[in-house]
């Protein structure tokens, strides 16, 4: 386990199963222990990858193409960066959440698990078919984390889930099926080369099949359908972790592809995700300033961040814009698992998540309060947030490129999450009918909802360190 | 027409058709078993088209091998879904439920 | 670190830290609060001080932290933003102690004096920011800042208030993000500078430039009420005095005119401003915006509200004499910065007073009540008549240079909307004086909460904040000659800005 690359993969699936044997109680600290070596392993790998380029591990001593070769380059290392930390953050507040005895603790500390290894292997994995393979994994982990609750609706939100997952990873595999048909190869070093603007026809129909089982998956505007009920209904640390992290695989996913291999195909479709993307930003925004509680508006939050996103495909021609996707990423997935851990320190205050509901409970529980303020000012791009960056990213992006309409979708999606944001946080201030019942919460919930979001935040000052790393290519 | 080419237009239909079957139909067992014909269709393009030399492959093979994993461990998952939402919509619970 | 990098981020941390710290106390710790506020208001002052002597002397204080490739947070203490740094610093420990009269025993204190000391510090981040991205940073924070404060009340009117003033200023904070990522877009950087950095682009850029001035002006034209973007002012007044000090005097409208400045002389340059044919709008729209805000006070009972609109009237008086090319306009504009900060202050506080004491919030509710309150009322009557441009007030001083820049400039219709505006002040201040000091008090006052005892007619906290920056007004009027009143400041950095060592 000398390797980070290996242990990032194994340690999870070692845990995974411990915690399954040990049960929900020594099986959180088995689960803790895990996660923190991997925050450890993730920080070293990044700091070999900024120093030294990019690692690489071949399984058992195999080389492709029959045997697994795992690699990490900036991208790679930065999202096992965030992957690792937030779990742990993530872990601390699901430790505390379950031990009141939720339904769902038997089942996610093993499934925690095993969505984590399938995510840090998706991040190393090399050659299309492995990420296929880790794509599933992450989709099938994530399924089972929705459905661990048990109950009705979570069960129909999780099949619904399930399905749109797999036509998701259907297409994929179906245009891996199509790329190897004609290369003879799924690995994406040696098919970057091959693939030209001449390639034949078959190709593009590969990748065009590709993209949009990837866009199934990431929720993208009009596939967002299973979003919100899956999000919404999990939780507080499932929907956490989904939101946080799950998404932003498949997006990693098309973007890796998109400025890898597909490069030379990728300039024809460029608009088409960002006009998806500006959708889902007005269409989920509205959503979310309509939603009457507090989960389902965080979700469809979720579906307008998103959207962000896509914005960046016309604009790859400039730096600043892969170095807003990859920001928005990092603060989004920071922003939403503290909003979503917010939001359950609320519905285990009050026994309710209705928006109007807050009133009474908000003004009592100022941490949490204030963790949602910040996480706020990330939605939102309120500097100087690590969503502030990202926003200020995309439109020098658009400005430098003359595509003014993407910056004023940007600016336009900013103040729409401000609306939504501050309906939630005035309820803090608003006259709290008397004697509303607040139960007492551990406080480990609402300080890791407020780490979380101070994260998000804190971010936006260490912008030059996280764009440093991602300049690292393969 | 080569077999392997025979073997991939196969595989093109039968993914349309559970494609169409996952998106379209209401049943959630009739989209599981949909979803089943679309995995083999993909299986099929990826062992028919690689064939084309008439020299088999052991790759694509490889994959298939661990794609037909990883869907039986979709179909079980969805199974046990589709009968959980099942008992909890007669109201009774399945007898394994103790948690 | 050098003293003269820490010393701009200790000025930031004066206040931020006794915010942070106050959050985290119970409620109940009324002692350690009132402590660290007074102990992080007088390290500012302290520190502030040492600074000025610095500037003075013609010492350089600045610190820089890059967040992105080609984007820094760079804050630099120099001579405009001593004046707006000064004038916080004082302001905030007077409004402080009022504050703390104020709230004696309301509830979320501590929530209170919490975000007050981020409002400041958001307010020394944008005095001294050291380019325009900086300067937006803390212009949002501002924002979110003050937002707690305004609906501190939680009553359907703060409500109310509270989010149409975060309609407006989060709307125009998206409106100067994009100027501000496009000018970044067509310079290259942000940076504030003697003379300007938009000079250096060809003429080929004038359209783009001038559509840049005008998202630019916006943004920041909400924050400094120009009209039309003026609507949120009048509906904040439903927050606490204290606060409404705050946005008035303090920190918000002023941020916005001291955005205006920068941007004229330090983002576009005057000479390039005057040159894009930019400045004669903005004196138009200032001059639209004086005439208005005095029109519709003349028309409010409220007398919060008659303040309110009074504000934007007087604020424009700063973007005005920005608007004056040349020298003596400037030195009238940026003293009316400081001048407007300590009459405006203290007539709230003597409104806050007047509500606290007697529960009177209309003029003509005011009937007499310079017998019941004759301290109150005589500050309230020192700066209202400072308001009008009064003799030996601070308000004459303003009025002067205004005049005389506008002559300077050959702008003489300038001259003919100041002497309006003066008449419109004495039309809406003079009954209320008239009306405090002659008419017949009633029998009963409507809720009165603190009852005279011997001389003092109301709790000394909320009597000794008005009474000095009363006092201040006459002293800024009468002194202005001296080296150390703010008109001699202003004028040293009208010589920085027009002389300018290449």
């Amino acid at each position: 386990m000398a390797d980070p690359l290996v242990g990032l993969v194994l340690l999870p699936l070692g845990w995974a199963t411990l915690a399954f044997v040990l049960g929900p109680g020594r099986g959180a600290w088995a689960a803790l222990a895990g996660i923190a070596a991997q925050a450890w392993l993730a920080w070293l790998l990044a700091a070999q990858v900024g120093a030294g380029g990019t690692a690489r591990h071949a399984v058992g001593g195999w080389g492709a193409p029959l045997g697994i070769d795992l690699a990490a380059d900036g991208l790679s290392a930065a999202l096992l960066l965030l992957t690792q930390w937030l779990a742990l953050g993530v872990a601390l507040y699901a430790r505390s959440y379950f031990a009141a005895g939720d339904p769902a603790r038997r089942y996610f500390w093993p499934l925690a698990g095993f969505l984590l290894a399938g995510l840090n292997a998706l991040f190393v994995a090399n050659d299309l078919f492995n990420l296929y393979v880790t794509l599933e994994l992450v989709g099938l982990a994530a399924v089972g984390l929705v459905a661990a609750a048990g109950g009705e609706r979570q069960i129909a939100a999780a099949l619904r889930y399930l399905f749109a997952a797999l036509a998701g990873s259907g297409l994929y595999l179906f245009g891996v099926a199509l790329v190897y048909g004609v290369y003879g190869t799924v690995s994406i070093a040696t098919l970057a080369p091959l693939i030209t603007p001449e390639a034949p026809r078959l190709v593009w129909i590969a990748g065009g099949l590709m993209a949009l089982g990837l866009v199934v998956k990431s929720a993208l505007f009009p596939f967002h359908f299973w979003l919100p009920p899956a999000h919404g209904g999990a939780p507080a640390p499932v929907s956490a972790l989904l939101s946080a992290l799950v998404v932003k695989a498949s997006f990693y996913l098309l973007l890796r592809l998109w400025l890898g291999p597909f490069a030379p195909l990728a300039p024809a479709a460029a608009w088409l995700p960002a006009l998806l993307g500006a959708a889902a930003i007005f269409w989920g925004s509205w959503r979310a300033i309509r939603a009457e509680r507090l989960k389902p508006l965080i979700a469809w939050s979720t579906v307008a961040q998103l959207g962000y996103l896509f914005l960046i495909f016309p604009l790859l021609a400039v730096p600043a814009a892969f170095g807003a996707g990859v920001m928005q990423v990092f603060a989004h997935a920071l922003a939403k698992a503290a909003l979503f851990a917010a939001a359950g320190v609320f519905i285990q205050a009050t026994g309710q998540d209705t928006v109007a509901g807050l009133a009474g409970a908000a003004a009592r529980l100022p941490v949490t309060l204030f963790a949602i303020g910040l996480a706020g000012m990330t939605l939102a791009g309120l500097p100087p947030s690590a969503g502030f960056l990202a926003k200020w990213q995309l439109i020098e992006a658009a400005l430098a490129l003359g595509h003014w309409p993407i910056a004023v979708v940007a600016l336009a999606g900013g103040l729409m999450a401000a609306v939504y944001v501050f309906r939630v946080l005035r309820q803090a201030f608003c006259l709290a009918p008397a004697g509303a019942p607040v139960a007492a919460v551990p406080r480990a919930l609402e300080w890791t909802a407020f780490a979380l979001a101070a994260a998000s935040v804190l971010l936006g000052f260490f912008g030059v360190d996280l764009m440093t790393l991602i300049e690292v290519r393969a | 027409m080569t077999s392997g080419l025979l073997f991939a237009l196969v595989g093109v239909a039968l993914f349309a058709l559970g494609l169409a079957g996952l998106v379209l139909i209401g049943d959630v067992l009739r989209r599981i078993l949909a979803f089943n014909l679309m995995g083999s269709g993909a299986f099929l393009v990826l062992v028919g088209l690689a064939q084309r030399n008439g020299v088999p492959d052991a790759v694509p093979q490889a994959m298939v091998l661990t794609g037909i994993v990883v869907a039986v461990a979709a179909t079980a998952l969805a199974l046990a879904l589709a009968r959980r939402l099942d008992a909890q919509r007669e109201g009774a619970l399945p007898e394994d439920e103790d948690g | 670190m050098s003293m003269h990098a820490w010393l701009p981020l200790a000025v930031l941390a004066s206040s931020l830290v006794p915010g942070l710290v106050i959050f985290a106390l119970p409620e109940s710790w009324i002692g350690l609060r009132t402590a660290l506020n007074l102990l992080g208001a007088l390290v500012k002052l302290v520190l502030v001080g040492l600074l000025l002597a610095g500037v003075a002397a013609g010492e350089q204080y600045g610190f820089r932290h890059a967040v992105l490739p080609g984007l820094e947070l760079a804050f630099k203490a120099d001579a405009l933003g001593l004046l707006f740094i000064s004038l916080s610093a004082v302001l905030w420990l007077f409004t402080t102690l009022y504050a703390i009269g104020y709230l004696e025993g309301a509830p979320h204190r501590s929530r209170f004096f919490g975000f007050f000391s981020l409002c400041v510090t958001a307010t020394m981040g944008i005095a001294m920011a050291g380019n325009l991205f900086t300067f937006f940073v803390f212009y949002e924070l501002l924002t979110l800042a003050t937002f707690p404060l305004v609906v501190h009340r939680g009553t359907p009117a703060a409500m109310h208030g509270g989010t149409v003033y975060l309609a407006y200023t989060l709307a125009g904070g998206a409106v100067l993000l994009a100027g501000i990522v496009w000018l970044h877009h067509l310079v290259g950087h942000t940076e504030f500078a003697h003379g300007g950095i938009a000079a250096a682009l060809g003429p080929q850029y004038a359209g783009q430039l001038r559509i840049v001035f005008l998202l630019l002006i916006a943004g920041v034209g909400v924050k400094a009420a120009l009209v039309p973007l003026h609507g949120w002012l009048p509906r904040a007044m439903v927050a606490p005095a204290p606060v409404s000090a705050l946005l008035h005097a303090v920190a918000v409208v002023k941020a916005g005119a001291f955005g205006i400045v920068r941007i004229v002389y330090e983002v576009y340059g005057v000479e390039f401003a005057q040159s894009l044919g930019l400045l004669f709008p903005l004196a138009v729209a200032a001059a639209v915006t004086i005439v208005w805000g005095s029109l519709r006070a003349l028309f409010q009972d409220d007398l919060k509200k008659r303040l309110a609109f009074s504000t934007v009237s007087q604020v424009a008086y700063i973007a005005l004499g920005v608007a004056l090319f040349g020298p003596i306009g400037t030195i009238g504009g940026l003293v009316h910065l400081v001048h407007q900060g300590i009459m405006k202050i203290t007539l709230f506080f003597c409104a806050g007073n007047y509500a606290e004491t007697l529960g009177l919030h209309k003029v003509s509710e005011l009937s007499g009540v310079g017998r019941r309150m004759p301290a109150t009322t005589l500050a309230f009557s020192i700066a209202a008549l400072g308001m009008m441009g009064a003799p030996l007030t601070a308000g004459a001083v303003s009025k002067a240079w205004l005049i005389e820049g506008a002559r300077a400039a050959e702008m003489e219709w300038v001259i003919g909307v100041l002497w309006t505006s003066s008449l419109l002040n004495a039309a809406y201040f003079l009954p209320i004086l008239w009306r405090a000091w002659f008419r017949p008090p009633p029998a009963a006052w409507p809720d009165e909460h603190i009852p005279a005892r011997g001389r003092r007619e109301t709790a000394w906290l909320l009597l000794v904040p008005p009474l000095v920056t009363a006092a201040a007004v006459v002293v800024a009027g009468v002194f202005a000659a001296a080296d150390w009143s703010p008109l001699a400041w202003a004028k040293l950095i009208a010589a920085r800005e027009y002389v300018t060592p290449q």
